[in-house]
């Protein structure tokens, strides 16, 4: 990876750096880190789906065990709010870990993968549920305490940047796999698995550290998640919403790219909102307009946005040439 | 440099290879021929570790690999092709490639750059920045090739990388696969294109129903009454003998 290839990020980042200094409403930036957190967990699927091929239904496992790690690492032990952060992003390494180990060496792909993620998410749901340690169906509540060594700030724009400076170190993180042998080996696995081991490729190893990579991704989100709305409970952290959030991002961006996910995210959550707003009387209609629109995608689009982009500038560049 | 021996394959009941022995000689090119169904595949995928042998042992450069997984044989020196091709259909040709060049590179630049010389040695060089999907049979043979030659092996295993090619293509194919051949690969392949198999082998062997009926150089091996039998069915041996003589 050059300094160039990162390049478009650093931009990138820099300009949605800004926008907190000119639009201050609670409301917006409240969807904005929303949207950000969503787009962070849906990096952390693209990993392992768009490039690893791999298609978790369960990414709440991770998100809810970040989730659960930064609330309860604080409330139970005391511990430092941003040391369980970086904890819960560790404990989310491991789970993935676990299940991929797990299923992969029992040679699980495919629907039969998505399900046993599945599985392991609504088994995590149902302990969390239950146990006493998590406060059962009544939650935990994380107190409010405005400082910033406590991982909590007087403005949102202060949340804002937290999440957009992980979602940057994200797409660096992704740029640098989409450049490396790693990444190289991980896409020949998502194209041929047999192909990929009779050129040495060591398959297990390499799907390993892609759910790791991708569990430790998404329970940042999971960690960050906790931190901003200061309260978590198995619904919410292990719920199936966040495993279908995770998904869709990326599908409806562009699977397997360095962007998808956040223009994805951004896409889906934008137009949701709009939707809200102006048909703000009918329930549910933002969720018909979820579907709608990745019936529209996987249809019309299944490269996603970014490839209705590219193939767009292609066609305008060959009509420029002829 | 290979060594088979006795090696036996069963999927449940069935035998497909049948205590089976061969050797492949460093720095020449062997061929392994029989009839459909003979267990010449699945005597391939035995020697690079998609299937572990039910009985008996796979030697490489004197060392048993018969409990090896394929991805640690290819970093010891074994590369094969598919006999059905089996290119990472989303990727450009050059991508293809590289990711066989990766095993010996870890750098991106470097196993790109390895990629591209390979692809022009096979004959890619036009197509390399095309997808992988859109290359022909003959194109689609030429990257199998060209991705195994990439991992730079000592044995190159090649499971048809003929069949389904028009005359003017196996010309074209047969100088590569010497060239390969004289660059110091061993190579051991699969083949039912007679015309390649006289041309290129220095030694073959002949499978029928999983066993070795027949080993030698290729012209021996055409005459063999055994092999004849093999192919076209008991008594077939005789019968051609009778009309030759009548002729």
């Amino acid at each position: 990876m050059t300094f160039r290839d990162i390049v478009p990020i650093i931009v990138l980042i820099t300009l949605l750096a800004f926008v907190p200094v000119f639009i201050t409403a609670n409301t917006v930036l409240n969807f904005l880190v929303f949207t950000l957190i969503i787009a962070l967990a849906a990096q952390g699927w693209n990993i392992l789906g768009g490039f690893g091929g791999q298609f978790s239904f369960g990414h709440a496992a991770f998100f809810g065990t970040g989730a659960y790690a930064a609330a309860l690492l604080q409330v139970r032990l005391g511990i430092n709010p941003w040391i369980a952060f970086a904890i819960g992003a560790v404990a989310g390494a491991a789970v993935g870990w676990a299940i991929g180990y797990l299923s992969f060496r029992s040679g699980l792909r495919g629907s039969y993968f998505a399900l046993v993620t599945l599985a392991f998410a609504e088994v995590l749901r149902i302990l969390a549920n239950a146990a006493a340690f998590t406060g059962g169906a009544a939650g935990v509540l994380i107190k409010l305490d405005v400082r910033p060594e406590n991982f909590q700030f007087e403005s949102r724009g202060a949340f804002f940047w937290i999440a957009l400076a992980l979602v940057g170190a994200v797409l660096v993180l992704t740029r640098w796999i989409e450049r490396s042998r790693f990444g190289a080996q991980l896409v020949a696995v998502r194209e041929n698995e047999a192909a990929a081991k009779a050129l040495g490729v060591d398959t297990l190893r390499v799907k390993l550290g892609a759910i790791t990579l991708s569990g430790a991704v998404t329970a940042a989100a999971g960690c960050l998640y906790a931190q901003y709305f200061l309260y978590v409970d198995a619904s919410i952290a292990y719920g199936t919403w966040i495993s279908v959030e995770a998904i869709l991002a990326p599908i409806v961006g562009g699977l397997g790219t360095v962007f998808g996910p956040l223009v994805g995210a951004v896409a889906l959550h934008g137009l949701s909102e709009i939707t809200k707003l102006a048909a703000g009387s009918v329930p549910g209609i933002d969720l018909m307009v979820f579907g709608g629109l990745l019936v529209a995608a996987v249809a019309f689009a299944p490269e996603g946005i970014l490839g209705l982009l590219r193939r767009s500038a292609q066609a305008k560049g060959a009509a420029r040439h002829a | 440099m290979l060594e088979v021996q006795n090696a036996t394959k069963r999927f449940g009941g069935l035998v497909a290879v049948n205590q089976a022995s061969l050797k492949a000689a460093a720095g020449a090119i062997t061929g392994l021929i029989g009839p459909n169904g003979a267990g010449k595949t699945t005597l391939f995928t035995l020697i690079s570790g998609f299937e572990k042998p039910s009985e008996g042992r796979v030697l490489f450069e004197g060392q048993d690999i018969s409990r090896d997984e394929p991805h640690v044989r290819a970093r010891r020196g074994i590369a094969r092709t598919f006999q059905i091709v089996q290119p990472f259909a989303g990727l450009s040709v050059l991508e293809n490639i590289a990711v066989g060049a990766h095993l010996r590179h870890a750098k991106r630049s470097d196993a790109m750059a390895r990629a591209e010389r390979v692809g022009q040695r096979v004959g890619l060089g036009p197509e390399l920045e095309k997808s992988a999907s859109s290359l022909t049979v003959a194109g689609r043979k030429r990257l199998e090739l060209a991705r195994a030659l990439a991992t730079e092996p000592k044995l190159l295993l090649l499971d048809e990388v003929l069949a389904g090619l028009n005359p003017s293509e196996i010309r074209d194919i047969i100088p590569v696969i010497r060239a390969i051949r004289d660059e110091g690969v061993t190579i051991l392949m699969i083949e039912h294109v007679m015309q390649a198999v006289m041309n290129l082998c220095e030694q073959v062997y002949v499978l029928a129903q999983g066993r070795i009926i027949a080993e030698g150089p290729p012209a021996d091996v055409c005459d063999d009454p055994k092999v004849i039998e093999a192919y076209l069915g008991a008594g077939a041996a005789e019968r051609l003998k009778r009309e030759k003589i009548h002729a």
